[in-house]
Parts: C-alpha cells; sequence; structure tokens
C-alpha cells in the first residue's frame, strides 16, 4: 500500500511547506524532503512510529490528534496538509478535515473505501463486518472507527463546501482498475483526494 | 526496561581547569575581568572537530556529568546515564564537553572564589549572572578547545534554557539543540518555590546577608530547607506516593504509644537536604535560581519566541516528561509551537515516567532510545 506516495509526490509543490498528519514511521515525508525538497513536520502518537521518524531525520511531532488541538497551527501556514490512511481513524474526522483546510493553502486526503464490492459481498453473504486482508480487524479491535465510502466522503466535502481538485482511485488488481473506471465505488480499494 | 539501559562507562575521568583573562562583560553591566572554568571532556575531537557536544548543567549541576575520578567513588557523574560509550550521547562518536558554570561552586569563579580586587571571597557580591553569561562564557571555553561549531548543545532544566540562548546568540556554533524538561521562562509558581527557597536560606542566622564565609559560618540549615523544597518539587506525587507512600521510618500509631512517629519521606528529604547543603554554596543556590527566575527567551524579541527562534540555524529536539510538573509538557509544547511558528525544524516526544523533573537524569528505555536515535541521526 505505497502506491498511493507517488500521487502525492505528484501534486506536493518542490520546495513546498507540508504538514503530515499521523505521518507514520515518516516515509512519506522523507521521500518528499530528498525527491522535492520541501519541508515538513509530522505529527504521530506512537511511540515506535515516532522513533523511526527521528532515525530517518524526519521532524515529528508526538501529537494526539484526537484530543490535542492543532490552534497553535496559523491559518494557511502550510501549503499542503496530507493524511494518509489516518482519516478513518479520527474520533472527529469531519473536524480534523476543517482543521486541515484551514492550516494548509491544499489538502490530500487517503482513505480505505468500505464501499469496495470485497467490502459489500462479506457483509451481504455473511451478515458479518468485512474482515479481509485490506481491513484485517474485528469490529471490536478495529483502530479504523469511521468507516466511509467514497461518496460518503464527497457527500461531505459537498456539504462543507469543499472543492475537491483532484481524486485518484487506486486499486489493486486489474479486474479492480479495470472496473474502477466505469464504479469507482463499487472497485476502487483506495482513494487519494486532492482538496482545497 | 531499567535493565536493558546501556552500561558502557568513560571510566576515570580528570577534570581540567582554564584561566581567563579576557574580560566578560555580564548581561547585569558587570565586568568579570578574570575567571576560572573547569570542565571535563569524554570521547576524542575529530580532526575537523565536527563532532563536539557541549553539556549545559542545570541548577544543581557541575562539569562532572560521568564517568567517575576515582574507582572509589561512590556513584558516577550526573549524567552518567546517557553520557558514554553506546549510551545516547555516545562517547565513541562524540567529542562531549562539560563545565561548571561560572557562579558555580565546583571549581570555576563564583562566589566562593576569591575577589582579586578585595583579596576577600566573593560571597554575597559576585555578579548576579544571567543564562547568556554562561553561554557567552561557554563559547569562550569553546574557542579554548578549539570548536567552532558544536555539533550539539544539550540541556536539561536550566541546562535547556541554555541550549536554547545558545541557538539564539551564536546561530552559527551549533547544528542542534536538545532541550530536555524545560521552559521558554518560567511560571509564577516555580518563582514561587525558588524563592521559599531563597528566603529559607537568607532566613537562617548563620547566612549573614550572603557573608557567611566571612564570620566563618555557613547557612546549612536553611540551605538544606531550601534542597528540600526543590526536591519535593523535582518529584512526581505519584511517584513520591509508590516510593515512600506512608512507610513509617520509627514509631507507630498503637494506642498509648507516646514517641515520635516518623514516615519514610520525611527522612528521606531530611538526607537530601543535608547531604547536599554539605557539598553545595549558598550564595550558588541563590545565584542560580536568580538565573532561573530571570530568564525569558523572548524578552528581547517583543515576548513573541518565534520571533526569537527566528534567530537560530539549528535543527532542535524538545523532550518532556509526562510527570514533570515543574517543567510540565505543556511548557515543552510551547518551544515546540514557537518553533513551528518560526519555521524552524524541530522534533518532539513527551516521555511517560512516574520520576518527575528528575526523569530527565533517570534511566527509562523510550528517552533512551529518542535521544539515542536523535543523536545517532547527527552527522559529523
Amino acid at each position: 500500500m505505497r502506491i498511493d506516495l507517488d500521487v502525492i509526490s505528484q501534486w506536493v509543490t518542490p520546495s513546498s511547506r507540508v504538514l503530515d498528519l499521523a505521518c507514520g514511521d515518516g516515509t512519506l515525508l522523507s521521500r518528499l524532503a530528498s525527491d522535492k525538497s520541501v519541508f515538513g513536520y509530522g505529527l504521530e502518537i506512537d511511540s515506535n512510529h515516532i522513533s523511526d521518524c527521528i532515525s530517518k531525520g524526519v521532524n515529528v511531532i508526538e501529537h494526539n490528534l484526537d484530543t490535542d488541538s492543532l490552534d497553535t497551527f496559523g491559518d494557511a501556514s502550510f501549503d499542503t496538509v496530507i493524511m494518509t490512511q489516518a482519516l478513518q481513524t479520527m474520533r472527529y474526522p469531519d473536524k480534523v478535515l476543517e482543521e486541515m483546510l484551514r492550516i494548509g493553502k491544499e489538502c490530500i486526503v487517503t482513505f480505505p473505501n468500505f464501499g469496495h464490492w470485497k467490502a459489500r459481498i462479506y457483509l451481504a453473504l455473511n451478515g458479518r463486518m468485512p474482515v479481509s486482508d485490506i481491513l484485517p480487524y474485528e469490529w471490536y479491535d478495529t483502530p479504523n472507527i469511521h468507516f466511509c465510502t467514497f461518496k460518503d466522503f464527497e457527500f461531505l466535502c459537498k456539504q462543507r463546501g469543499i472543492t475537491v481538485k483532484h481524486r485518484q482511485v487506486v486499486t489493486e488488481n486489474s479486474i479492480d482498475k479495470t472496473g474502477a473506471k466505469f464504479l469507482p465505488n463499487f472497485f476502487g480499494e483506495t482513494a487519494i483526494y486532492h482538496l482545497s | 526496561m531499567p535493565h536493558s539501559h546501556p552500561t558502557g562507562s568513560v571510566g576515570i575521568v580528570t577534570p581540567s581547569t582554564q584561566r581567563f583573562t579576557d574580560p566578560l562583560i555580564l548581561a547585569n553591566g558587570d565586568v568579570l575581568e578574570e575567571y576560572d572554568l573547569v570542565y571535563e571532556t569524554y570521547g576524542t575531537l575529530n580532526q575537523s572537530a565536527s563532532n563536539a557536544v557541549l553539556i549545559c548543567h542545570a541548577l544543581s549541576g557541575h562539569h562532572h556529568a560521568a564517568g567517575k575520578h576515582s574507582p572509589d567513588d561512590r556513584k558516577p557523574g550526573w549524567w552518567d546515564n546517557y553520557i558514554g560509550p553506546g549510551k545516547a550521547i555516545d562517547t565513541d562518536r562524540f567529542f562531549v564537553v562539560s563545565l561548571n558554570n561560572l557562579g558555580g561552586c565546583h571549581g570555576s569563579t563564583g562566589p566562593v572564589s576569591i575577589n582579586p580586587k578585595t583579596g576577600k571571597a566573593w560571597g554575597a557580591t559576585f555578579p548576579r549572572l544571567r543564562v547568556r553569561d554562561w553561554v557567552h562564557s561557554q563559547a569562550k571555553l569553546a574557542d579554548h578547545l578549539g570548536i567552532d561549531t558544536w555539533a550539539a548543545v544539550i540541556g536539561g532544566s536550566l541546562g535547556g534554557m541554555q541550549a536554547m540562548r545558545w541557538s539564539l546568540e551564536y546561530p552559527d556554533r551549533l547544528r542542534h539543540c536538545a532541550v530536555i524538561a524545560s521552559a521558554m521562562k518560567l511560571s509564577a509558581q516555580n518563582i514561587a518555590f525558588n524563592e521559599t527557597a531563597r528566603q529559607a536560606i537568607m532566613s537562617d542566622p548563620d547566612f549573614h546577608d550572603g557573608d557567611y564565609l566571612e564570620f566563618d559560618t555557613y547557612p546549612k540549615h536553611g540551605l538544606s530547607i531550601a534542597r528540600m523544597i526543590g526536591h519535593i518539587t523535582y518529584l512526581s506525587g505519584d511517584g513520591m506516593g509508590e516510593k515512600f507512600g506512608r512507610e513509617l521510618r520509627k514509631g507507630n500509631f498503637n494506642l498509648g504509644e507516646r514517641d515520635l512517629v516518623e514516615f519514610e519521606i520525611e527522612s528521606y528529604l531530611r538526607y537530601q537536604g543535608e547531604r547536599f547543603s554539605g557539598t553545595f554554596d549558598a550564595n550558588t543556590y541563590i545565584l542560580m535560581t536568580r538565573a532561573l527566575d530571570y530568564f525569558d527567551l523572548s524578552r528581547e524579541y517583543g515576548n513573541d519566541p518565534s520571533q526569537a527562534f527566528a534567530q537560530s540555524k539549528c535543527k532542535f529536539l524538545v523532550l518532556s516528561f509526562s510527570s514533570d510538573w515543574r517543567f510540565s509538557p505543556q511548557r515543552s509544547k510551547e518551544i515546540v509551537d514557537a518553533l513551528i511558528a518560526a519555521r524552524k525544524p524541530v522534533t518532539y516526544a513527551e516521555i511517560e515516567s512516574s520520576h518527575g523533573h528528575d526523569a530527565f537524569l533517570v534511566p527509562n528505555a523510550r528517552y533512551h532510545d529518542v535521544f539515542s536515535r536523535y543523536m545517532q541521526q547527527i552527522t559529523i
């Protein structure tokens, strides 16, 4: 699941300022720094990830996005605010999204599509919450507490007046690749949104 | 996991003393015509002098940060947990310089030194130093050692204040600045604790307005109480509870029991006060606590910390400890926020610990991991 980094990288302006929320092990920021001379900070809560970031020389700030405010980040103080595969783990995803759009001139968000056909069929046939290789958690221990589909997300954007500049759908196999051209919300596994 | 803490030692170390005869103009307008700085070094300075690290000590610290002075020493230097081969400040890579600050009482010129103008001990007349005075004297020591640029300037608590001041006063002379359990200025509560400690010293009849040396006395009792007050604030309530609880040192509460009952914590604090007051100078304690109180990173930068940090050119590591209420994680976050607002590189971690402010001295697996990783990625 690192295919989205290439897409994200395309949308980030060279030598710009980037804030990566839930930056994980710092792979993206470290790549943006070396490939595009980007100056960035990552916010992260997991201590192992923080350690990985430090070893990569990534500016990482220990921060809990669910409980610590982002008030101290100035309006439009970053060119791009990024959040990859973490929106669905937030306690208040809509508030985080609003903060991202306040702090960044642009935002990039990626999340797994709960409307993917495998999830739909799993629920339809088994009558149980989908568990797959991409979503390997049981309902009670999953960090993904706010799942949405592409449609759900776009509905939120429309409601809040958020402009979707680009959307790229990521697929793993050829069936999905072909299908996603016609029915992205059915065949797309991950979406990458470029917002402003 | 303290048992996994690296045990490498720098071994037996010997302090050096350097006399400086270039007058040092102090922030309060006084001039120190000449002065001594006592320091220790660990590790080897490389050819290009690019691997030097400066350790700035805290309130009661001194130059002896690592190793032992003799094999019989009961304890190693004050930061031996983090300085040594294979440790966070790895002496196999770095050349570490640790000095006793001016105004100290461990060999550098301070209140117990003789004022050449009077032939008597400075005592209470020793200039009221500010953090920047230490920074300027440390820069003189760097010149003497042939160190143009520090790979890192590192300090905890009051030492962190010096490290931050370094980044503003000499932005081209350090590449990394590690600020541990520190703050950009003290809170009113912090100043209140310091003043109470000072009053304990000054109200000791043996203090004689700071000229106790002339009277051949020593305000041991006052200094002891000052240390007890300080010590309470360096520990956390939970940490104290875990360690001492309500355990009794002597006596009991049986019916009919008249003898004094004493809690373990009482005896512990008294022991700490007793030990400290036997080795520390009261005037130095007053001077150091005042320097702490006076410090305000952004006073001359329109009280805007981001304007202050705009001067800096180095990268920052900021660390705080969850149970530290004297220099709480919030104070460290303010540093981080100011650095982000100033668009400076910074890494921040809040370390889980029950040791309060003292946590920066105590073995802690995550602290060691974060600190080590940061130091390892510094190019030398």
